[in-house]
């Protein structure tokens, strides 16, 4: 923007009109140039399995990829398998962040939680999440209870240790304007510290998020019938590396699609916020 | 009438803050409390403020004994503390919680219009220079009119322009409703500026030590000679108080160059 700064105050009237064109059109397409690389790849793979310089046999170029989904979307079975895993990790998402805000609520709100249970969680923590599967196979059954399960202790942890943080670090000189204006605790709770710790939490939730990706994608291959991971598993046992990369495509786009629906439904509460905001470079 | 009576307080590391405090403060009254480090000030105001509970003695507004944060007594700390996902008019308004919407937004307007900040109400914190900050706290604390005003070091975070802007605007500002103001600071002039009565306190406990009439004719010259004495009455309390044995007019001198920032 400096560029544009500048020749504005070289010459005002004339580039007034200028910047505000090219500002919007920037604005527009800006998000965008974030494609160039992946597609900069893509067309020069595809360019080299074309040329012969490689069969795409292991590694297969874009257009056999494209085909491949094609064909799973014409049959219908790329929606039922999107769904099935979108459903499990909605599932094992929600009860995480219900389970993880509410006991990181309490334990940062009551020093006495924790002490008492603190310690334990941090042990829980320590524990590879995968190493549970077989005892929650065992517990829930092979089907729906035991993946989800498995998503919500994922996202559990990096949630409750989010609010807990957050709660703790709230300014204490912040919280004593509260106190001084005679706020009840529900109201302190309220008008303090939720707004306080909301920067903290969102991005405690999208951390959440991510690992739900990540361990819907354990839960699948510890046996499913349907969903992304069993498209992996079912790939792989019948090479068709196509189709694992088409899964591996759609996990991004969706993976993606979800965190930007998290960080874009909450800026608006977070407009107040004072933070280092790098500048573009035109 | 605001008393403190018999106030000392003990922190848990055995530290005594205060001992035996006591001194009322009139209704309307300004009360500047001055001393060296460590003399307990801010731990004064705050167990008048009802934020710390003193150990022993007790606080009195009127009838009632203050031991929690009570609605007649507003607090302005050294720094503004705003909320900073509130808007300058929704902090200004953080006290009213109780009143309904169009009469918290005419006192709000109000308020705004007295420190000067009307075209500010929209913006956030974050966008305020120092002075303004400290301005708009000043009109979070005065917007539920509170009876008694504390103010802890109010201005001492900012330029001295601005502060002596501050001080008269406060001024200004108090002779709208004459609540009580008690005010701690490390300033000379600034306590001779504003209040009535001039508190030293002496450290290692804090206690009183000296009380300084302050009757110059308002609005105070700074410059004026009668100024200079009542500041050199203050500077040679300050310099007993901490035990040491500098004659006033040794501190003359010193007091035209630096003294007017006395720490």
């Amino acid at each position: 923007m400096s560029a544009f700064e500048m020749t504005v105050t070289s010459a005002p009237q004339t580039d007034d009109a200028a910047d505000t064109i090219s500002s919007r059109w920037l604005r527009l397409w800006r998000p965008l140039l974030g494609l160039a690389l992946p597609l900069a790849l893509a067309g020069s793979w595809e360019l080299a399995v074309h040329m012969g310089w490689s069969n795409g046999r292991l590694v297969p170029p874009p257009s056999v990829i494209g085909a491949n989904l094609w064909e799973l979307a014409r049959s219908g079975e790329l929606w039922t398998h999107t769904q099935a895993t979108l459903l499990r990790v909605v599932l094992g998402f929600g009860l995480g962040v219900a389970a993880g805000t509410l006991l990181g609520a309490i334990a940062g709100y009551s020093a006495l939680t924790r002490t008492l249970v603190d310690p334990t969680l941090q042990a829980l923590r320590a524990i590879p999440s995968i190493a549970w599967v077989p005892l929650f196979i065992l517990w829930l059954g092979i089907f729906e209870a035991s993946k989800i399960t498995l998503i919500a202790v994922g996202v559990f942890f990096p949630v409750y240790l989010g609010v807990m943080g957050a709660i703790l670090s709230v300014d204490r000189k912040i919280v004593e304007v509260g106190r001084a204006f005679r706020l009840s605790g529900p109201a302190l709770i309220r008008r303090i510290l939720l707004p306080a710790v909301l920067p903290a939490y969102v991005v405690s939730l999208r951390s959440g998020l991510g690992l739900g990706w990540m361990f819907v994608v354990a839960a699948e291959f510890m046996g499913a019938s349907e969903g992304l991971g069993y498209l992996l598993i079912d790939g792989q046992q019948l090479g068709k590396p196509a189709q694992i990369v088409a899964a591996i495509i759609i996990f991004a786009v969706l993976g993606k699609t979800t965190d930007w629906l998290l960080t874009s439904g909450t800026a608006p509460f977070l407009r107040w916020e004072d933070r280092f905001q790098p500048r573009a470079e035109t | 009438m605001l008393s403190v009576a018999n106030v000392s307080k003990t922190y848990p590391n055995n530290v005594r803050a205060l001992e035996g405090v006591s001194f009322d403060v009139a209704p309307g009254e300004i009360v500047a409390i001055v001393g060296g480090s460590g003399c307990g000030k801010s731990t004064l105001l705050r167990a008048i403020s009802g934020l710390d509970r003193p150990t022993r003695g007790i606080v009195h507004l009127d009838d009632e004994i203050i031991a929690a944060p009570h609605e007649k007594i507003g607090i302005i700390f050294q720094e503004p503390r705003l909320l900073p996902w509130l808007t300058v008019a929704d902090n200004v308004g953080f006290g009213l919680a109780h009143l309904s919407a169009s009469e918290r937004k005419e006192r709000v307007a109000r308020a705004l219009d007295r420190v000067g900040l009307t075209d500010k109400a929209d913006v956030w914190p974050r966008e305020l220079s120092g002075g303004q900050a400290q301005r708009v706290a000043i009109a979070r604390a005065l917007v539920p009119q509170p009876e008694v005003l504390l103010l802890d070091e109010p201005f001492s975070a900012l330029d001295a322009f601005t502060r002596v802007d501050l001080q008269d605007h406060l001024l200004d500002l108090w002779a709208d409703t004459r609540p009580t103001l008690i005010l701690v600071t490390h300033d000379v002039e600034e306590a001779i500026v504003l209040a009535d009565r001039i508190i030293v306190m002496r450290p290692r406990p804090g206690r009183l030590f000296e009380e300084i009439e302050d009757d110059l004719p308002r609005p105070r010259d700074r410059q004026s000679a009668a100024f200079d004495h009542v500041k050199r009455r203050v500077l040679a309390a300050l310099d007993r108080s901490l035990g040491r044995n500098i004659s006033v007019d040794d501190r003359q001198a010193k007091a035209e160059q630096g003294a007017a920032m006395w720490w």
